[in-house]
């Protein structure tokens, strides 16, 4: 039994890794087509002219014609391909939720995110030379011959070549992190299914507005940053003064550029998310052993990578829902022996994750309501999840390089708020084994950390950059809570449909434990949203590519929970007396049989 | 195929139907039944200034269009008038602004006769689109019975909402300054508490505590769904397992499926048919009947959200509704008199198939051409268009809503009842089979406006019909449900309860706390 499962991993991750790869490869080759249509209507408005629309078609058609355009769209096409490689490489499923102002001073300050802001600013640069060289005219080159005092020919910087590179640069530097702001790598998944095309399509004309307004913003702040600081004595035309800073045409071109930019790279995002985010069907049994690592009981155990999860996760929503032949091989007994493995693990496993939540509320809650505040801000730092779930790079588990009293902390702290600190990777992973958990928890008592930093004294004195707002916070605790949802639905529907498919009644057995942990959590998530600031909505940021759907999750949980539960009722009605619970779930299962919840 | 030549002649004048005992509906002279539920006729409030200004909540696309038109009219004024000679002009100018103009007016005269709705004001529109018969001038605009329990959400010409349950002492009152003009309101399945309201400006889903005193619940309870362009709000429909909403527009090509807890909408954009007016979801779950003001329909599966088109030959699809199952779907057509059909036969769900592959095209069920019946009080024409259809949740009753012409006396509108049996014992027969049973008459000088089954009624169906005096009442439909096997189609089930007469009915929970 060990032997297989040790032979299994890198096998598996193997193979996730080329799925993801797929997925990512076709998002990227799809990118690159897309490319060459986009120059080109590039070209045409970067170039177009009024009272010459004949000469400026021609213009364009020769211009697309020449060597220096087709180097530069090589070189689109090479920055279109590593931002896709760096996109798949910081893609998260679940999103990194910054606490307080410090914490998010320290996403943006991790090495990680420097690497990647840095890397976004050269490819910034090199998208900017490519439009210089398209629009042509006064940008083309760096330098230009201009005439000295004593009348000798010399070379002198041309200030129009350099904003434009610069602003390259600057709109690279403020895409990256306002990618982190915006939680620009979290890949959401849609509630509504729709095929890939179609779903690019309906996003399109987002993508595009959204790139035309950012671009209006970084043009609008790079132009206040250049006024301040761009003063360079070799330049012919200084531009560091207002007037030469209000020149139409050139502010045009700023923007159109950033435009153009910013439109190929949220494509490239887009398809990204629409490749990765797709339905994926896991056999549910199979007849071969060698193909059993495949199958969704064994996908869905899993802990990594997070994506395959989700993926598992979200086919079980699905199938439960839409497909009778997929549910009958869930009810199916084994053969030879007749257990429902099948039933066993996807019942178990959802389970555990709804525990887990439940947990980890009634952790919160408690602390709440024992110290006032939450206990661990003054460690605040984020959820590191990014580089956990990205399947390419396989990484050792990161539980294994921390010491164990930042882990006891992180055990007690997490639950509270998923922030320890800053750069200290996360080990609470949501999925992170129960099993470690409990064998770690009695540590939390002798932890020397543990009486000291939650002492108010400290905390009186913890300035205002540390604090956390409470809706933040409860967004955090939430943060994973896709996964509960489709956990949710899934043993709903299961359990609904047993009613008239389940001929060996393997779900029966698991009805009173199924109920308990929904009521359960019921319990607790109302005990949440009683919490200042748990029930009120986020702002909803209009146009914006980043992805807010983990702000409203916690609400989205709730209503499936109670769905969920409503579903269960209505299906068995009174045939639920014969269950056996607690009082208090009693009380609480008749509640929801006469419709008052 | 029925017609309604086979149907037993309308009731005498005063005579009110009552309910359906052993195949036949019976009636009542009384007008002072138990089995109703008056309302407070409301007064028209605001109704004549509103037109006069632009609205401020119009979106940026309706004020621009507005000014477009504007721009429109001073144009072509003074191209037109005999002042423009006078003038002096540069010739060019006036030549390609005539150029300009001719070209708009091509253009506004083309788009307007392909969707003429877009031409409309919003009140107009929603009475136009509306499945409730003359909605302007209707007390009653919007009903819906709760999914699951006994109680209902009743929306009144004044933009509020009453809530009433037979087990509570307090009926609440929702109101809310966004909710005006109310076109259709709707329970969430499997849960006990929220009531989607469509509105003229937004999507408003109120929270009602079904165990709060109070009376009036804030407008905190209430989320505002909304979506640029997305408005006036025709109709809504909830899925069946409670987790998605969709709204449709006649201004909106798109239509929004929400997700109500998140308060996100994915548009679902398509060419042609200039909007979508009316939407009704399968009980199953799997499709969504989406109708639009042009000649053309289409029916979702909502697993992959791919559409089906259906273009019908003469008018809009201007109702339609699904077989408990899902698989079957009745719709009429706008300038048509009979009830068509269609299959759906799923391929087995969890194979990703574009479309459910149906019938080819859709079947005549029934033929509602005006026909004339001799009664005492002399000739009554019933007949000509449907204005909507409901069907029971058993599959056993189908409730057809006739226009009929409110200037002819003897015209009335009508709701004419029909046996449905959708899976036939004889498999020689054809699929669907519908039997007459008769008309349902109010009180005189009332038509029917709207009408709804009870969605889990337990001897049989329960249709509840709103009378534009304002007036409620329910009419119970006694008999036994298709899963006890029978034989002969005409062989009618026993009164489950033979002792209850009609008179009886108020004994019932249900109704004696309708009273007012």
């Amino acid at each position: 039994e060990t032997r297989t499962t040790f032979n299994r991993g890198p096998q598996r991750s193997f193979e996730c890794m080329w799925r993801d790869m797929g997925n990512a490869v076709a998002s990227i080759a799809w990118a690159v087509l897309l490319l060459p249509p986009i120059t080109a209507v590039f070209v045409i408005i970067s170039r177009f002219s009024l009272l010459h629309p004949i000469q400026a078609v021609s213009e364009c058609l020769s211009f697309l014609t020449s060597a220096s355009a087709i180097f530069s769209f090589i070189l689109l096409c090479g920055v279109i391909i590593m931002v896709g490689f760096l996109n798949l490489e910081y893609y998260t499923v679940i999103p990194t939720i910054a606490c307080s102002k410090i914490a998010l001073l320290g996403q943006l300050l991790h090495p990680r995110q420097f690497v990647n802001s840095l890397g976004h600013c050269i490819m910034g640069i090199i998208v900017a030379w490519c439009c210089a060289i398209t629009v042509g005219g006064r940008y083309e080159t760096i330098a230009d011959p201009c005439a000295q005092g004593d009348g000798s020919p010399q070379m002198c910087l041309n200030e129009y070549h350099l904003i434009l590179l610069l602003a390259g640069a600057f709109v690279g530097f403020s895409h990256s992190l306002l990618g982190v702001i915006y939680n620009m790598n979290y890949v959401s998944f849609h509630t509504v299914q729709q095929y890939k095309y179609l779903r690019f399509k309906g996003s399109l004309s987002l993508v595009l507005k959204c790139s035309a307004t950012q671009a209006l913003y970084s043009v609008r702040n790079y132009i206040v940053v250049y006024f301040f600081l761009g003063k360079w004595s070799l330049s012919v035309h200084p531009l560091d003064s207002i007037a030469g800073l209000l020149d139409l045409s050139l502010l045009y071109h700023l923007w159109i550029s950033a435009s153009f930019l910013l439109f190929t790279w949220h494509l490239t995002l887009l398809l990204f998310r629409v490749f990765v985010t797709e339905v994926y069907s896991f056999p549910v049994q199979s007849s071969f052993t060698e193909d059993a690592h495949q199958c969704l009981p064994t996908v869905l155990t899993d802990k990594q990578p997070m994506i395959l999860k989700f993926l598992a996760l979200l086919d079980l929503a699905l199938l439960s829902q839409h497909s009778p032949s997929r549910r009958s091989e869930v009810f199916s007994l084994s053969q030879p022996g007749g257990h429902p493995h099948n039933w066993n693990a996807i019942s178990k496993e959802c389970l555990s994750l709804l525990a887990d939540l439940t947990q980890r509320l009634i952790a919160y809650h408690d602390t709440v309501a024992t110290n006032g505040r939450a206990k661990s801000l003054s460690t605040g730092s984020e959820r590191k999840t990014s580089s956990e779930s990205s399947g390419m790079f396989p990484r050792p588990t990161l539980l294994m390089k921390t010491p164990a009293s930042v882990f006891a902390r992180s055990i007690v702290g997490c639950p509270q708020s998923p922030l320890t600190a800053p750069f200290t990777p996360d080990l609470d992973s949501p999925f992170a084994s129960p099993a470690l958990r409990r064998l770690t928890a009695p540590m939390d008592q002798c932890s020397p950390w543990f009486g000291t930093v939650q002492s108010p004294h400290i905390m009186r004195r913890v300035p205002k950059l540390w604090s956390t707002s409470t809706g933040e916070k409860s967004q955090a605790l939430f943060a994973d809570s896709q996964a509960h949802i489709w956990a949710l639905e899934g043993l709903s529907y299961l359990v609904q449909s047993s009613f008239s498919e389940d001929q060996f009644g393997v779900v029966q057995t698991a009805l009173p434990s199924i109920l308990s942990c929904m009521l359960g959590l019921q319990e607790a998530v109302d005990r949440h949203f009683k919490l200042p600031h748990a029930s009120s909505k986020p702002v909803r940021s209009a146009s914006s590519m980043g992805d807010s759907t983990h702000k409203t999750l916690r609400f989205a949980l709730r209503a499936t929970l109670k769905t969920s539960i409503y579903r269960i009722t209505t299906t068995f009605g009174n045939h639920l007396n014969a269950v056996k619970m607690s009082a208090e779930h009693r009380k609480r299962l008749q509640q929801f049989l006469e419709y008052k919840e | 195929m029925c017609s309604l030549a086979l149907f037993p002649p309308p009731l005498p004048s005063g005579q009110t139907t009552l309910c359906e005992s052993n195949n036949e509906l019976l009636s009542g002279t009384t007008t002072e039944d138990r089995l109703k539920l008056s309302l407070k006729l409301h007064c028209r409030t605001e109704s004549s200034s509103k037109a006069a200004f632009l609205d401020h909540s119009e979106t940026l696309w309706m004020r621009s269009a507005a000014a477009c038109s504007y721009i429109y009219q001073l144009m072509s004024f003074y191209i037109n008038s005999p002042l423009s000679c006078a003038v002096v002009v540069p010739k060019w100018l006036s030549v390609s602004s005539g150029c300009t103009l001719a070209l708009l007016r091509w253009f506004s005269s083309f788009h307007g006769s392909l969707f003429p709705h877009l031409t409309m004001s919003s009140e107009d529109m929603l009475a136009e689109f509306s499945q409730v018969l003359n909605w302007s001038d209707c007390v009653v605009r919007a009903f819906a019975w709760h999914p699951h329990t006994d109680k209902f959400a009743v929306a009144l010409l004044d933009d509020s909402i009453k809530i009433y349950n037979p087990k509570s002492a307090t009926t609440p009152t929702l109101k809310h300054r966004l909710q005006r003009s109310v076109a259709a309101v709707q329970w969430k399945p499997l849960c006990a508490t929220a009531l989607a309201v469509a509105c003229q400006n937004c999507l408003l889903v109120w929270h009602v505590d079904p165990c709060s005193l109070s009376t009036r619940p804030s407008s905190g309870c209430a989320q505002v769904l909304s979506h640029p362009g997305h408005s006036p709000i025709t109709s809504i429909a909830w899925s069946p397992s409670g987790s998605l909403l969709v709204s449709a527009s006649p201004m909106d090509t798109a239509m929004m499926v929400w997700d109500v807890a998140s308060e996100s909408g994915v548009p679902l954009q398509r060419v042609g048919g200039g909007g979508v007016t009316f939407l009704s979801w399968s009980p199953d779950g799997s499709h969504v009947l989406a109708s639009t003001p042009s000649a053309l329909f289409r029916v979702w599966e909502t697993r992959m959200w791919t559409c089906e088109r259906w273009p019908c030959v003469k008018g809009r699809c201007q109702s339609g509704c699904w077989s408990p199952d899902g698989s079957r779907l009745l719709f009429t057509v706008q300038g048509e008199t009979v009830i068509y059909a269609l299959t759906f036969t799923d391929t087995p769900a969890g194979v990703p198939t574009c479309t459910s592959k149906g019938s080819q095209a859709a079947a005549v069920v029934a033929d509602l051409s005006e026909t004339t019946f001799n009664t005492p009080d002399g000739d009554i024409i019933v007949g000509g268009e449907i204005q909507s259809l409901a069907w029971d949740p058993t599959g056993e009753r189908l409730a057809v809503l006739l226009k009929g012409d409110p200037q002819a006396a003897d015209r009335p509108a009508i709701i004419a009842v029909f046996k449905t049996r959708t899976n036939p014992i004889f498999e020689l027969l054809p699929w669907f089979v519908l039997l007459c049973v008769g008309f349902v008459q109010g009180e005189p000088g009332t038509e029917p406006r709207l009408m709804q089954f009870h969605p889990n009624f337990q001897h049989g169906a329960l249709l509840t019909v709103c009378w534009s005096s304002g007036r409620i009442t329910h009419m119970p439909f006694y008999f036994l449900s298709a899963g006890v096997p029978h034989f002969g189609l005409s062989g009618s089930p026993s009164l489950p309860r033979p002792q209850e007469r009609p008179a009886d009915f108020a004994k019932q929970s249900l109704f004696t706390e309708l009273m007012s």
